[in-house]
């Protein structure tokens, strides 16, 4: 059963388009991940499929219910972690979560019952009178998490749930998600620009620019960059380069000054590449391709490379533009 | 609704610094002006103690500074992110501004019953028969401010923004509100401001509702403006186009 279906969903901003025309589904007890840069429409899609922003065209049914026309329905089926924190740092955690069951009609017996359920999920129970602002940021994402199941919803939806954690908290948080699926068989819509944390998903949709670029298991991705990575140093590239492909006729990528090319079964091909190449290599690297690649090997640009680009700014003011 | 309404008095009862200087400066004004002006306006004779005259104002006053500085919250929340938590529930706008709105106004109207509580140890003279009429018009008159509160809240991004628009809003409306002196005798320019000023009718029912008993009917209608009814009624439509206006607003941003 789909949880979740899209079709053609687009979002433009005067003339920007942020999601452009993405179809995918879900299904029921998966872990789904939204994999992208900043500003690539992870965040707009959230938006739109937690019916905050109206999509410009396109159509998504959550729960079977349309984001467009079944609105309450919609907003009731889902439970969202955003992206920056949005609790009431004044009220004590049970609080914040009374607040919530009360806005989405829990009734007071189940509220009981359920509170302690999701406390407990997220080892918060003991913490439950303690005024939020006193808790730490990791405490604060799972408090929220909790929050967003209270009300039992069908899809979970996390935004960068572990953006501006540590990475201790970061692998604790993911062992709560992963606990959430195992026994709530919880369907859980996640976005991440984390390559490691996307191999936790059960499929992958990587998009870049606001469109879908691949999606599939991690296995299937990275089997699909075609076998193994190597990464070879030299002082003499164009000649390095030259051969390679003359050679063995693969493609050479240039990363940060260093060569890289895709092969497969990369333990039986580097004893070849030691006895019959002439140019000199001063390092090289042989690994099992991570979604690292995969995401280079499909956008042809690495997720990080452009943080800082003029591109990336004009972006990150789109979206405090676009702060609700 | 309920559940807005109750978060909104939840946080308030948690800032106990905020309970006292709110209740301290309308008490401050109460004092510094009664016992300074009293003297010199002597001469103008109302035929009313300054004090009895100036605490229906006070009150006003403590009214709307409380009521606009509790929708406050709403820029808060925005700021913070839980508005975000608000909007996304099954929960109509209407409802959010109508929830915003009355937590303001029981603030409000908390602090302004406390001085009401307090007139007798400074002087004021309150029959029993006015104060629930007295009541309901501190209730009116907070909604309508927290009303117009909420709106400039949710056009607002920022909290700085939001107290600098207060504190511009704040004193010509009050000072316009014939809260120290009557406004029967006032240009007419000044007339015309005071009469879309909400807190002109808050003032001008509550002196006439605490003075009825005490002074005599001549003296009070040279000091009045318009008839009980017509303040009520200025009031609650006053209240019905801001809180549609916030709602609006919302829904707009969103």
């Amino acid at each position: 059963m789909n949880i979740i279906e899209v079709k053609n969903l687009t979002k433009k901003f005067d003339g920007l388009t942020a999601v452009n025309n993405v179809s995918f589904t879900v299904k029921k007890g998966e872990i789904f991940g939204f994999l992208g840069p900043n500003g690539a429409g992870k965040s707009t899609t959230i938006n739109m499929l937690s019916t905050i922003l109206a999509p410009s065209e396109g159509e998504a049914f959550i729960n079977n219910f349309s984001i467009l026309t079944q609105r309450d329905e919609v907003r009731k089926s889902i439970g969202l972690v955003f992206q920056d924190p949005s609790l009431d740092d004044r009220l004590t955690a049970e609080e914040n979560l009374r607040f919530h069951a009360k806005l989405y009609g829990v009734s007071k017996a189940e509220y009981k019952e359920r509170m302690e359920e999701v406390l407990r999920l997220v080892d918060l129970w003991d913490r439950r009178g303690d005024i939020v602002r006193t808790f730490s940021g990791g405490m604060k994402r799972r408090l929220e998490i909790a929050r967003g199941l209270i009300h039992y919803p069908a899809v979970l939806f996390l935004d960068e749930p572990t953006l501006g954690l540590d990475p201790q908290t970061r692998a604790h948080l993911w062992s709560y998600i992963l606990k959430l699926k195992r026994e709530k068989e919880m369907t859980i819509f996640m976005t991440t620009h984390y390559m490691n944390e996307a191999e936790n998903c059960d499929r992958i949709a990587i998009i870049d620019y606001g469109k879908i670029i691949a999606l599939d298991t991690p296995v299937n991705l990275k089997a699909k960059v075609g076998g193994d990575v190597i990464r070879m140093k030299s002082d003499a590239k164009p000649s390095l380069k030259r051969e390679l492909e003359e050679k063995y006729g693969v493609e050479v990528k240039e990363e940060d000054g260093v060569l890289r090319i895709e092969v497969a079964n990369g333990d039986q091909f580097l004893p070849r590449l030691f006895n019959e190449l002439t140019t000199k290599i001063d390092a090289i690297e042989l690994r099992k391709p991570t979604l690292d690649d995969v995401f280079l090997h499909f956008t042809g640009h690495a997720i990080r490379e452009e943080e800082a680009s003029d591109k990336e700014n004009m972006r990150q003011r789109m979206r405090m533009r676009r702060r609700v | 609704m309920l559940t807005i309404w109750q978060r909104e008095l939840i946080r308030y009862w948690r800032d106990k610094t905020r309970i006292i200087s709110t209740l301290f400066q309308p008490l401050m004004f109460l004092f510094i002006f009664g016992a300074g002006l009293s003297k010199t306006l002597a001469a103008g004779n109302f035929g009313v103690d300054f004090v009895q005259f100036m605490y229906p104002g006070i009150i006003a006053m403590s009214v709307m500074s409380v009521a606009f500085f509790s929708t406050i919250s709403t820029v808060w929340d925005r700021e913070f992110g839980f508005l975000k938590e608000i909007l996304v529930a099954p929960v109509s706008r209407v409802a959010v501004a109508f929830g915003k709105t009355l937590g303001a106004t029981t603030i409000a109207s908390i602090q302004a019953f406390i001085l009401l509580i307090l007139a007798p140890f400074i002087g004021v003279k309150i029959h029993f028969s006015v104060i629930l009429p007295l009541i309901i018009f501190m209730l009116l008159l907070a909604f309508a401010i927290s009303g117009l509160g909420l709106l400039i809240a949710s056009l607002m991004k920022t909290t700085e923004s939001f107290g600098l628009v207060m504190q511009i809003l704040i004193f010509p409306m009050f000072f316009i509100s014939g809260a120290f002196f009557p406004l029967t005798a006032v240009p007419s320019w000044m007339r015309l401001l005071s009469n879309i000023n909400p807190l002109t009718y808050g003032v001008d029912a509550i002196r006439q509702i605490l003075l009825g008993k005490q002074v005599a009917s001549v003296v009070l209608s040279k000091l009045s403006l318009h008839t009980i009814p017509t303040n009520a009624l200025f009031l609650l439509g006053f209240s019905a186009v801001m809180v549609s206006a916030a709602v609006w607003a919302f829904n707009k941003k969103s």
